[in-house]
This record gives C-alpha cells, structure tokens and sequence, in this order.
C-alpha cells in the first residue's frame, strides 16, 4: 500500500503543506528535496524545469505540485497532489479565521505574527538557493538571473516582459 | 450584492457569482504569483475591502500553514459568503490555473526532451529565480534595517537549516519557531 505513487503523493504533500509557512516558495527546498534526493521522482534539471513552467503560468505558484503530481502519476497524480497540498490547510484556515478576529491586539497573536515573519523570509531565500543549484548553471543563465532581480528589484516593470525576454534568449541558443 | 447579510464593514459587498469572477480574474492575471493582483481586485477596483482590512486578512493567511493566496481566498471568501463563498473563491483561484497547467504538463512530458523547449525554459528559469531574489530581498529589507533585532538571526538560521545544512523542513521548523515566537514576546 505504502508503495503506491498516489499515497505517498498525498502523505507527503498533505503534511509539506502543514509546515509550509511563508507559501509555495518557502517549501520549494523541501519538495526538491523529497522529489529528487528522497524518492528520485525526476532529476535536477527536470524539477527546475517545473518551477519554470509553474512561474510561467497565471496563478498561484503552488500549482508546481500539480505538475510534479502529474510527472509522477498522471492527472490522477496531478489532483491527488493538489487537493492534499491545499485540503489540509484550506480547513484550517477556514476555522482559525473564524475565532481569529476576537483575539486582535492580543501579545500572543501579535507574538506568533512577528515570529514567523523572519522564519518564512528565512525559507524564501532557501528556495532561491536551491533553485539556483537545481538549475543548469553558466555565465549567461547566472547573468539572466542577476538582471533579473536588478529588475524586479529597483523597478516597477511587469516581470512578464523579461521572462519573455529570458525564454527568446534562451531560445536562440545564447545559454 | 444585496442578498448578503450584515456588511463587515465595507459598503459593497459581492455576491457568490461576483466572488468566483472576481478570483478567476485574480488567478489568469496573476503571473509570477497573484497577491498584486488580488489586492488590486480586492481593494482598488471592486474597494470590497480597506488597505487595512486587507494587510490583517493577508497577514493571517501568511502566517497559516499553506500556499497564502490560497488561505487568502478562504479566508475572505468565508468572510463574505461563509462555507459556500470560501469555496468558490479558491475554485475561482485554482481552476483556471490547474487546466493551463495540465496542457503545460502533457506537452512536457511529451516534448521535454525537445531541445527547443528546454532551451526556452533554461532561459526562463534562470529569470524566475532572479525574481525570487528580488522578492525576499523586498520581505527581508526592512527586517535587516532595523536595529536590536533578532529576526534576522532567525531568518539566516532557517536559510542556512534548509539551504546548506539540507535539514528537512518540518525539523528546521520546529526547531526555531518556539525561539523565534518567544523573542517576539519579550521585544516590546
């Protein structure tokens, strides 16, 4: 039973989305770590591959476990490992925003907020790091990626516009 | 608009069907993730929400467990329209998305030994990560600014936890949010 694709899909994604703070982007190291290292679904390169398709489409990013769902187990993979990345927490959010509203201005909720902000920043750039790794690495990707922030960074232009730029680079045959 | 009960405290206030247009609107516009463009949606266009309202809303997605714009959309659907509004607005959120994906899916598992595709893609990835740098150099500037602080000891420990040290996520997490947590409620 434990070797089915689809029950390990949703063990694993059901309990990465409970410590899954800061969002998709702060659990992209784990995924990578579990989905390559641990249990040698698709390579490096592969995994990237994905964190580019999921960038790509409109959406939250979240949406590279349906992909990595559908690499290991079709649509059937696909939906397992979304509904158990976003079940889970869905409900709980649902019940925690409920009670959540009478404890405004109370230390321990102000606490618990301020906490978890440097932990999620903290996992974020961890994310930035692995992938950097995951991808192929030459003077001209790593020169994409440092414009690229610079861009994001310092100004307000749509990030869409230098993906699309990146990708015809990539294109014709430059990286 | 004027079968819901009780506005929370806006004057607008959207119906079941406006709510799941308004988060497919959110979803297909949302490249590079959808927080801007939920908060354009959510506050500037359709003023559902104040500026206020909508930073407590999303800091309270932000600190649950899970995707946040995805709390986001249960959390103000649920506010709106109770069980039934939570879920249209994150089938809202996820549906267009999921079917976009799956083509994206086939045509790579098909195609993605393809040189052509992979050297598109080698492209992109190598900016999608220069993004994801900008972002957390956005979240973490201000951390980094202020003095007596010890967030940023937490956050570079949670980094080097996850990134170097390749620790699972669920130990590096435990292992630092009690400390984080408390340092927070002695700083006052």
């Amino acid at each position: 039973m434990n070797d089915s694709p689809l029950t390990s899909l949703l063990g694993y994604f059901a309990l990465l989305s409970l410590f899954a703070v800061g969002g998709a982007n702060a659990a992209i190291p784990e995924m990578h770590r579990v989905a390559v290292d641990v249990m040698h679904w698709m390579n490096d390169r592969q995994f990237a591959d994905m964190y580019a398709m999921a960038q790509v489409s409109p959406g939250p990013n979240v949406i590279i476990v349906a992909l990595i769902g559908y690499h290991v187990a079709g649509f059937a993979g696909a939906g397992v490992a979304i509904t158990a990345m976003c079940g889970p927490t869905c409900t709980l959010a649902f019940f925690v925003a409920r009670t959540w509203d009478r404890f405004k201005g109370a230390r321990w909720r102000m606490a618990i907020q301020a906490g978890m902000v440097p932990l999620s920043i903290g996992l974020i750039a961890a994310s930035a790091f692995v992938l950097a790794h995951a991808a192929d690495r030459n003077v001209y990707a790593a020169l994409i990626t440092a414009a690229t922030a610079a861009v994001a960074f310092f100004t307000r232009i749509n990030p869409l516009w230098v993906f699309l730029a990146a990708g015809l680079l990539g294109l014709s045959g430059w990286l | 608009m004027s079968e819901s009960v009780a506005p929370p405290s806006s004057a607008v206030q959207p119906s079941l069907t406006e709510l799941f247009h308004a988060f497919v609107l959110v979803s297909i516009s949302g490249f590079g993730g959808a927080l801007p463009w939920a908060r354009r949606t959510i506050v500037e266009k359709k003023r559902w929400m104040t500026t206020e309202e909508f930073n407590e809303t999303f800091a309270l997605s932000q600190f649950l467990p899970g995707p946040n714009v995805i709390n986001f959309s249960v959390v103000f659907g649920s506010r709106f329209g109770g069980a039934p509004g939570a879920a249209v607005a994150l089938a809202g959120l996820l549906g267009p998305p999921l079917i976009i994906v799956s083509v994206l899916a086939v045509l790579y598992e098909s195609y993605g030994g393809v040189e052509t595709l992979s050297r598109i893609l080698t492209g992109i990835t190598a900016a999608a990560i220069g993004l994801l740098i900008a972002v957390v150099a956005k979240m973490a500037a201000p951390m980094f600014l202020k003095r007596w602080n010890s967030a940023p000891v937490f956050a570079i420990l949670a980094f080097i936890g996850v990134a170097l040290m390749h620790w699972p996520l669920p130990y590096v997490f435990l292992g630092l949010a009690p400390f984080s947590i408390a340092f927070a409620w002695f700083k006052r």
